[in-house]
């Protein structure tokens, strides 16, 4: 059959501790990237990148950040609009503070601030764990809208208290403000969620990711073992604000333009990212994507399937909307509580011996 | 037994009838005492633990044993008294950073971590050998890559010392309890340590399984000269296994010697047969 590791022998360990050591899964890999660089790009027009796509790259890598931190480390964190929105208003200070700087550097560099901010609401950590935790960082989600409503300083003080993104271009191309074309957006995006998604499954199937699967796995015994607590969850922290802080910066530079900090990252945001990954599947950069795909297409499909094609009034469609998706989200909880990554693992060993199961 | 022919002076090496070196104290408890409250789990025990020695520590339940074990691992700070480890006077330091002296154990309720691999749980053993920055990991290149097949290898040896090959990358939680308790031992022999603590080894395991943990614990002994620090209930297999053992009982020493000696000790017979007190 066509998926089968049967006759693949490994001769390094090198070889075996690749990403996708089965050799179909790597070409899959490959023809999948080279299609979303290639040829996504011809075939999109506003609607299918505005829809459909940029919220799924976008919310994908704030999703493998947040994965990183409760589905690897076990730190369960309510914070996530909060720190997106530290990476967006980063990002606006960067653009407005230092006009020549380029784009890429500046969502990069607010990576960098979120990850600061992420350690410093993560020490709490050392000593509340669960849900306990999960209240503190509830009140940093808070406390940060509250903190960019407030200080005027993190708007420039504009009449509106929005922060808008000014056109910024890159190798001539524009990237951002009203000007930019949705597949200019689409490709510094996808860039994006590449190589940070490449980034985190390195760090965690490495020595990082050991150290912070042990953390959420057995807290004592891992410490009895060399790993130091304060660090590893420091660490998680960091990666994964900076992950959540970038996907804020995209959000607001490429993507929306124009940012209210309450409506826009507001705690609906940080339960749209952890039902990312709860539905995807905690610990699993696989499960982080398909989590996000669900929860950005589900909404479009359904819209048009009840508005497009059956001609329903839109605010019926809409009700309709939340109750099908919610009931969606149970259903696959009952069927596999582990996510649509377990989902996948069991039809990939079923697919090992498909047809000839015995 | 020929195992069983120790000598109280602990300062010199010697070697014993089948072979092996006993040299002089890697860790000495000096005096310890351990209150939590008003309870006194430990109260003035010294002992000291040899180099490629197996040290038993046995007693009846509640006799501080595994409280001892905390204490030599850094769990526990003791009230009074001093550690000596490997000559030197030990400050209180936090248990990871005794793991990074050379200290590993395993627990008498196994301690894996249950969502990850047999291969990722010993790996993870090798953690307090692993040096490599995150930016380096992050690109899985280089050093990070290199230090990554090297620490493999050095696992890999030891899957194959313990006989798991088989279940190298399954989920630990799915593994049989013998197993489990397998992968455990070689997640702390993966740390190479210069002291390895076992909190009831064959707890709960058929006379098939304790026989086959006797036999990894004696070849992790003569193999690789580790010396160890083990508790554990069934007397016959502490007494073939220990050079010296220390008998506890309601957080006192009553007994230290060769187990031929503490078998015969009459204060030993009493806290184990019981005694009338009339």
């Amino acid at each position: 059959m066509l998926y089968r590791e049967v006759g693949e022998f490994k001769t390094s360990y090198a070889a075996d501790q690749q990403t996708f050591p089965i050799r179909f899964d790597k070409l899959a890999y490959f023809i999948i990237l080279a299609f979303a660089f290639l040829v996504v790009p011809f075939l999109i027009n506003d609607y299918w990148a505005n829809a459909v796509l940029l919220p799924f790259l976008i919310f994908g890598i704030a999703a493998i950040g947040l994965n990183i931190l409760t589905g690897y480390c076990g730190q369960v964190s309510l914070g996530s609009g909060g720190f997106m929105a530290v990476g967006a208003y980063a990002c606006y200070k960067l653009m407005t503070g230092f006009p020549d700087m380029n784009l890429i550097i500046c969502i990069i560099l607010s990576g960098g601030v979120t990850a600061l901010v992420g350690i410093l609401f993560g020490l709490p950590s050392l000593r509340i764990k669960g849900f306990y935790l999960a209240v503190a960082t509830l009140a940093a989600q808070f406390f940060l809208v509250w903190l960019f409503n407030k200080v005027g300083w993190f708007y420039n003080y504009s009449a509106s208290g929005q922060i808008n993104a000014p056109e910024r271009e890159m190798l001539g191309i524009v990237i951002s403000g009203p000007n930019s074309s949705p597949q200019a957006v689409y490709l510094v995006c996808l860039s994006f969620l590449t190589v940070l998604a490449l980034i985190a499954r390195n760090l965690t199937r490495g020595a990082f990711g050991r150290k912070w699967m042990a953390i959420r796995d057995m807290d004592i015994a891992a410490e009895i073992i060399g790993v130091n607590p304060l660090m590893a969850k420091l660490t998680a922290f960091g990666v994964s604000s900076f992950y959540v802080g970038i996907a804020g910066a995209l959000l607001f530079s490429v993507y929306l333009g124009a940012v209210e900090v309450g409506e826009v990252f507001g705690i609906q945001k940080s339960f749209l990212v952890l039902f990312m990954i709860i539905i995807g599947g905690l610990g699993s950069i696989f499960g982080s994507l398909a989590g996000a795909a669900f929860l950005v297409l589900m909404p479009v499909v359904l819209k048009n399937v009840m508005v497009g094609s059956l001609g329903w009034p839109v605010d019926i469609a809409a009700h309709f909307e939340f109750l099908i998706v919610g009931s969606l989200i149970v259903f696959f909880l009952i069927v596999e509580p582990h996510g649509f990554a377990m989902l996948w693992r069991i039809i990939k060993e079923k697919l090992r011996l498909w047809p000839f199961p015995h | 037994m020929s195992r069983k022919t120790a000598k109280t002076d602990t300062k010199d090496s010697y070697v014993t009838a089948d072979g092996r070196t006993i040299g002089p104290a890697v860790m000495e408890m000096q005096n310890i005492t351990l209150r939590f409250g008003g309870v006194i789990a430990i109260q003035d025990i010294s002992f000291d633990i040899r180099e490629g020695e197996v040290r038993a520590i046995i007693g009846p339940n509640g006799a501080g044993k595994s409280s001892m074990l905390n204490v030599i691992n850094g769990f526990y700070h003791p009230q009074e008294g001093q550690i000596l480890y490997k000559g030197e006077v030990r400050k209180p330091l936090k248990p990871y950073e005794i793991a990074h002296q050379g200290i590993a154990r395993t627990f008498q309720n196994i301690a894996l971590f249950k969502g990850m691999s047999t291969l990722d749980n010993i790996m993870t053993g090798r953690l307090t050998h692993m040096k490599t920055g995150m930016l380096s990991q992050a690109l899985w290149w280089g050093r990070a890559q290199k230090e990554e097949v090297e620490n493999r290898a050095f696992v890999e040896r030891i899957i194959d010392f313990l006989e798991i090959q088989s279940i190298r990358k399954v989920p630990v939680g799915r593994l049989p309890y013998g197993l489990q308790k397998r992968v455990e031992l070689g997640r702390a022999l993966a740390a190479e340590p210069s002291l390895l603590l076992l909190d009831e080894p064959m707890a709960g395991m058929n006379v098939e399984e304790k026989e086959d943990m006797s036999r990894f614990i004696l070849d992790v002994n003569e193999e690789f000269g580790t010396t160890i620090a083990l508790i554990e209930h069934d007397m016959s297999v502490v007494m073939d296994l220990a050079d010296r053992v220390v008998v506890m009982d309601y957080g006192k020493k009553i007994g230290d010697g060769t187990p031929d000696e503490v078998r015969s000790n009459q204060a030993v017979i009493d806290a184990y047969l019981g005694v009338s007190h009339d």
